[in-house]
């Protein structure tokens, strides 16, 4: 029959008519004959990756900078298997992406074939769906409705797991009959009920101390406007989680931090001293949270968020509302009073004074708070901002002044280690025009440091920031605090230099070990064309604060030089 | 529903018949800290469908939102927890009891009272088929222990809506009259678990 192809050539075709451009991967046995198709499709770019785990954190930092799905290939067995920690960032985050993995052929599976994994069971819980497609002619149908899934309604990542002898099969494609959707059961465009509205809108009319908890969703939704509609008329301050920072103006006088374990103490007491909490697009995490019961207890509580099975999840909910949130605020805002709350807004401007979070102490020794406050100073808040898991990613979420949207990516939910050097590399390609700038943690930059190579290899112009001090300094510090300060396995005295190691890979190396060297670096970094990799050699041991202990509460809040 | 701290709950849902969709229903019971006590799964009134009835028990937590995490699934069309609804549930059992010829008219006669079938009759045993809610079935073996019961088989419950609502697909093709028929009361099924 004339209009057959093969199905390596329909998932390219298919892809492009979903509007991708860009994949990140890395070829291995079972996913060939995909390779083999490549180079007929020229308008797909494919980054290839040094680990199949640094290809799914790229597509990850890709799509949370650019909106779009990002995409990741991988062959069968240890290539899909190294996806996992990826996929599983990608899911607790809601980050629309698809894996496209190859399968062994469809005589092999089932036989414990070389490189046979069944990779659909084993990403069952961290994917929002997985496909095995045992038909070429399937293949065209279930990669529209991959798509439609991940970018819809709550996003996330699904698995696409195709044998190799489907990629060679011949089929036909039809992308008007392929690209119908029928799945029936899933409807993610929820009618918005105008009686939660109603509800909503009676208590934040009625609150005299209301606070905004701004989440992730907010972000995903691309509700910023809305949300800063709404905060500015109704006179309501904003904390963000820390996955919806960036969602809200950090310039703004209505902005009070991030509450939480490591959060601003003020933000953390604003939430307690209200009368109403609004979420909007947040999970009420436990990092959040913490003592469910104690958490909030003068308030009722609003839940806005598409996923209703996140209403009352930890949280007890008076008046949830289900919906995309910018369609949910465009119904909401008209309908709220303006308001001036000029006693709640004096009282939080008091606790902001009187807890003060963000001070930097006295040190001679180089401070990782100071990096990044100098950083945010000289970028504007500016820049895109990627970090890893642990203490930098702390300082770098209370330090750095967020001006623009899209312009934080961490993994908040796992918390994943060895996120900061492949998400950059998504991002970047992303917005090849916007300065990325990865704060880094010495341990984290060593679990994805080959894809440093990827980074050489494209020439893409990251700024690597290292706050080096030879520790897996959150460690350290929870070591200190909660297990008597018995330290195990915390020091890493077998660092390479990171100098030396730039150049090897031929990156700008900077190395910097004193306060009156910061500026003068990070604009040197900035300058330069390609990408730099900055070594700042910071206190050796050094705690977060504040803290508010696992399960704690704002009762149980650590502040600097306070309490300890 | 709360019985020792653990909370029961009934729950019927429609999905595809699809190889794997078991396998994420019950992985999702078991990642969110919810035990499966019974299940039953056949095919729906429309071709491609299937219907299952959960019984899941778990602390109050787990189990108070599972139906809204089986919804996310993409293979389920609607789940829904019915405990508190009006609804019929049955079950079905195999009995294997050891019995010698002395003892096969009591038993019979007992068989009667419960309105249980006999299925096989051998020299030394005899198989009876129960249908009912839970509480029958429990009791009838209760009653047999003293006989000696061999083997049992249950198929775990299966529950269906009274009236004319149900599970799933209620406004495409498969819409069904709204309004609801009169309730008349089971003589021994009282809907609640």
């Amino acid at each position: 029959m004339k209009d057959m192809i093969k199905g390596s050539e329909i998932v390219c075709k298919a892809l492009l008519n979903e509007g991708v451009n860009t994949v990140f991967g890395i070829p291995g046995g079972a996913i060939l004959p995909l390779y083999g198709t490549l180079n007929k499709f020229p308008e797909l770019r494919h980054i290839l990756t040094r680990h199949e785990q640094g290809a799914c954190h790229a597509a990850d930092g890709y799509s949370r900078t650019t909106g779009k799905v990002g995409v990741a290939f991988a062959t069968s067995g240890p290539g899909a298997t190294n996806l996992i920690t990826g996929l599983a960032t990608a899911m607790m985050d809601s980050v629309p992406l698809i894996a496209i993995t190859g399968q062994v052929g469809r005589p092999a599976i089932g036989t414990d074939a070389f490189q046979e994994t069944d990779i659909t069971g084993a990403t069952l819980p961290v994917t929002k769906h997985n496909y095995l497609v045992m038909r070429a002619s399937d293949l065209g149908p279930i990669i529209h409705e991959a798509f439609h899934i991940a970018k819809t309604g709550r996003p996330g990542p699904v698995l696409i797991d195709i044998p190799k002898d489907v990629f060679d099969e011949l089929a036909s494609y039809d992308y008007k009959k392929d690209s119908q959707i029928d799945l029936p059961g899933y409807d993610p465009y929820i009618k918005i009920n105008d009686s939660q509205i109603e509800k909503a809108v009676e208590l934040i009319n009625q609150s005299k101390k209301p606070v905004i908890l701004s989440g992730h969703g907010v972000i995903i939704s691309r509700a910023q406007d809305k949300l800063l509609e709404l905060a500015e008329k109704a006179q309501i301050p904003v904390v963000t989680t820390l996955l919806g920072i960036s969602s809200f103006p950090e310039n703004h006088i209505l902005f009070s931090g991030f509450p939480g374990m490591h959060g601003m103490a003020y933000a953390s007491i604003t939430l307690d001293e209200a009368d109403l909490i609004i979420g909007i697009g947040s999970r009420f995490d436990d990092r959040i949270v913490g003592n469910a019961k104690r958490f909030g207890k003068n308030s009722k509580k609003i839940h806005i968020d598409i996923d209703p099975a996140e209403i009352n999840k930890t949280v007890k909910i008076d008046a949830p509302i289900i919906g995309d949130i910018d369609g949910v605020l465009k119904k909401l805002n008209p309908r709220v009073e303006t308001q001036n709350h000029t006693e709640w807004l004096k009282q939080v401007e008091h606790i902001k004074a009187e807890h003060p979070s963000l001070t930097i102490p006295e040190s001679d020794s180089l401070l990782g708070q100071q990096v990044i406050k100098t950083l945010s100073d000289i970028t504007k808040g500016d820049a895109i901002v990627c970090t890893g898991v642990g203490q930098h990613q702390m300082w770098a979420a209370q330090h750095y002044q967020f001006t623009q949207p899209n312009s934080w990516l961490t993994s908040g939910g796992l918390g994943t280690m060895g996120y900061e050097i492949p998400s950059a590399i998504g991002a970047q390609i992303g917005a090849p025009s916007k300065t990325v700038w990865s704060i880094c943690g010495d341990g984290g930059f060593q679990m994805t440091i080959g894809e440093l190579a990827t980074v050489a290899e494209n020439n893409l112009p990251i700024k690597y920031a290292i706050l080096n001090n030879n520790h897996l300094g959150m460690i350290t510090q929870w070591q200190d605090m909660f297990y008597k300060g018995q330290n195990m396995q915390e020091t890493y005295t077998g660092n390479p230099d990171f100098v030396k190691l730039a150049e090897a890979y031929g990156i700008k190396g900077i190395r910097v070990e004193n306060q009156d060297e910061l500026p003068k670096a990070i604009n040197d970094a900035n300058n330069h064309q390609g990408p730099v990799i900055i070594d700042f050699v910071i206190k050796k041991v050094d705690y977060v604060y504040p803290m508010i202990p696992a399960g704690g509460s704002v009762d149980e809040l650590i502040e600097e030089g306070k309490n300890k | 529903m709360k019985q020792d701290g653990i909370y029961r709950r009934t729950i019927v849902a429609l999905v595809h018949d699809k190889p794997g969709v078991l396998a994420r229903v019950s992985g999702l019971f078991r990642r969110r800290g919810v035990n499966i006590e019974s299940l039953a799964v056949g095919h729906a009134e429309q071709s491609l469908f299937s219907r299952m009835t959960f019984v899941v028990a778990g602390s109050e937590n787990s189990v108070k939102n599972i139906s809204n995490q089986l919804n996310k699934l993409i293979d389920v069309v609607e789940a829904s927890d019915i405990s508190e609804k009006n609804y019929v549930s049955r079950e079905l059992a195999l009995i294997k009891v050891s019995c010698d010829q002395s003892q096969r008219i009591e038993l019979l006669e007992l068989s009667k009272i419960f309105r249980v079938n006999v299925v096989d009759v051998g020299i030394k045993n005899i198989t009876f088929e129960i249908a009912g809610g839970k509480s029958k079935i429990d009791s009838f073996v209760e009653l047999l222990d003293q006989f000696g019961v061999l083997e049992i088989m249950r198929t775990g419950r299966i529950a269906i809506l009274r009236g004319s609502t149900k599970v799933g697909l209620n406004d495409g093709e498969f819409s069904t009259n709204k309004e609801t028929s009169i309730y008349i009361p089971d003589e021994n099924e009282s809907g609640s678990v």
